[in-house]
């Protein structure tokens, strides 16, 4: 059953660094809302605390100790914010030395996006289908989405993907076939 | 309620579910009804009735204090402001929409007659080509509140410029420690700072404030007295300069953003950090510490902070030994609240006697068991302690832990999920 070995492996959570193939440490992490328990009934001394890296504060609850209604202002502020302003993402291809960052408000549609990363970063997408992602190349446009998924571009419709991306990624290489359910 | 209160001088009203679209609760003031000396319907997020605000204003003229909640806008803010010149303490409403330049100049020259005001709030959105508009009241201000409005530094240091007499001064990180700098520049009798963040869960927006601003303001405003500062990175020897130009602090609040945070440069823990602190301020009254903290910040807190009533400690400490230090040491304690910290039931014990004479003791995601806190309760039965425990914990485990004197006994009005021992 090699297409469920590799639907799987499409679907699996990787926050790793490109072309490492173990599922990184992070994703736990991520998923955790819990305050880091563990971290702190191992602690005996400074030793201790030297090799343990502080916990992420996006992932605890009540920290930063900020009052509900300023966060609740701070997210009406940002809203209007990015109603009026563009909708700016970082782009990353595999292999290039720096990246770029686009606006997605301005485009009207994958073609055009599409289109843009292509002559931006010099190189050819290939063909999008839904039953096997892209096809004819060997790089992958894929985005992360708010929830930390690296996600395909172009599944879902533009409206939901340009609020919901956070970041580009073209992928290149067997990673980004792994991702496309094409069982290849 | 308005229909039955005659002579109500005062009417705050804070967000608690209010369901009113229409802002008809200000119809409700009868023509005749002109004693009322606060409005404060800020945290009020439904429209209001706007007409029958501005009646209710116009014939209030002993009205002296007036937060406008978002609703209210530019123009309606100047209606309002031109038959209220007698007001001191003024929260606009919006700060952000389009004006034409005729209605500029009339908001500006309705803000210069309020020659009262020493008190400014809302702001929300301010828009950085309006506030000129503020100028002409800014000299007067001793409370400016800019926690909702999103500066730049440059803003902010042109505001300051006029306003030499503030003593109390909130604002966003978005200032940066450019503003900062315009702080310490301007305002020479400043008593009170507080430095929100605008992104306080981005991980990826590193801007903010840094320990340069504090120290810069520390250098400006000896005076400073009261700090709640939201930072991502400090040093030990910034907060050691801090405290030797602003040895009065009787409010220290800092929170350094990303939890166990050392100094950035040295590396080491923020203990000697804190350590000045206390040592230095000897008229220290609160204290909220943070960043990466061994029991030595306890030890210190212990022997030296002696006027100390109210401590919040998070992801700090070693062991039971720091939480010990501070019962052992803070004769004047009279509110610890710690969450995520290695102190445990020895640590718990420790306070013992000292319970009693607190007002209370909060611990969360700490060490301490059940058995510790039945332990507590049974010595000391004059105490509350309730425990509230967290879906799929440990059964042992005392997650969140609360214990207060009271001569009335256990309440009878917890929530299931609150464990009376």
């Amino acid at each position: 059953m090699e297409n469920s070995v590799a639907y799987e492996k499409a679907t699996e959570l990787r926050l790793g660094l490109p072309g490492i193939d173990e599922p990184a440490v992070l994703s736990s992490v991520k998923n955790n809302k819990r305050p880091l328990h563990d971290e702190k009934s191992g602690e005996n001394g400074k030793s201790a605390q030297n090799e343990t890296a502080p916990p992420s504060k996006a992932q605890i609850v009540g920290w930063p100790p900020v009052q509900s209604y300023r966060k609740n202002n701070f997210q009406q502020a940002k809203k209007s914010e990015s109603e009026c302003g563009g909708i700016y993402v970082k782009v990353s291809m595999d292999g290039a030395p720096y990246l770029r960052k686009i606006d997605l408000k301005v485009y009207k549609g994958y073609p055009e996006l599409l289109q843009v990363l292509e002559n931006m970063f010099k190189f050819t997408i290939g063909e999008y289908s839904e039953r096997e992602g892209y096809k004819g190349s060997d790089y992958e446009p894929t985005y992360e989405d708010k929830d930390g998924d690296w996600m395909l571009v172009g599944d879902v419709p533009w409206e939901m993907f340009i609020t919901s991306c956070k970041r580009l990624r073209i992928m290149k290489g067997s990673e980004a076939r792994g991702l496309s359910c094409s069982g290849v | 309620m308005i229909e039955e209160e005659m002579n109500l001088t005062e009417l705050d009203i804070q967000e608690n579910g209010i369901d009113d679209k229409g802002g008809s609760w200000l119809s409700c003031f009868p023509e005749s009804f002109t004693s009322l000396e606060v409005l404060n319907f800020a945290n009020l997020s439904s429209d209001i009735n706007f007409d029958a605000l501005e009646r209710l204003v116009g014939r209030c003229k002993s009205m002296r204090v007036l937060k406008l909640n978002r609703s209210v806008s530019l123009e309606q803010l100047q209606r309002l402001l031109v038959n209220a010149p007698q007001l001191a303490e003024l929260g606009t409403g919006s700060f952000s929409e389009e004006l034409t330049f005729r209605q500029y100049v009339e908001l500006e020259s309705a803000l210069s007659n309020c020659q009262n005001m020493h008190t400014l709030y809302g702001l929300w959105d301010a828009k950085g080509i309006y506030l000129p508009a503020l100028y002409p009241v800014c000299t007067h201000l001793t409370f400016l509140n800019l926690s909702y409005a999103a500066l730049r530094s440059d803003e902010l240091a042109k505001l300051l410029a006029h306003c030499p007499r503030l003593k109390r001064l909130w604002v966003l990180d978005t200032v940066e420690d450019k503003g900062l700098e315009a702080v310490g520049l301007n305002c020479p009798l400043l008593e009170e700072l507080r430095v929100f963040p605008a992104d306080p869960f981005d991980e990826e927006i590193i801007h903010g404030v840094t320990e340069a601003g504090f120290v810069a303001v520390s250098f400006g405003c000896p005076r400073l007295h009261y700090v709640l500062y939201f930072c991502r990175q400090m040093t030990n020897a910034a907060v050691a300069t801090i405290v030797q130009n602003c040895p009065d602090f009787t409010h220290f609040r800092l929170c350094i953003m990303n939890p166990g945070q050392p100094d950035y440069i040295t590396n080491e823990p923020m203990d000697e950090a804190f350590g000045a602190v206390v040592k230095t301020c000897t008229k220290l009254q609160r204290l909220s510490v943070s960043g990466r903290l061994t029991d030595l910040t306890f030890e210190y807190i212990g022997r030296y902070a002696k006027n100390l009533e109210t401590l919040s400690v998070a992801f700090a400490g070693s062991s039971d030994w720091g939480m010990q230090c501070v019962m052992g040491g803070c004769s004047k304690l009279r509110k610890l609240e710690i969450r995520d910290c290695p102190f445990g039931n020895a640590a718990l014990l420790s306070g013992l006697e000292k319970y009693e004479s607190m007002r209370s003791l909060w611990m969360s995601a700490c060490n301490v068991t059940m058995n510790g806190c039945r332990l507590l309760a049974r010595e000391m039965p004059r105490l509350n302690v309730e425990v509230m425990k967290e879906d799929g914990s440990d059964d042992s485990q005392a997650d969140k832990v609360y214990v207060y004197r009271s001569i009335a006994g256990p309440r009878r009005d917890a929530p299931p999920s609150v464990l009376t021992l």
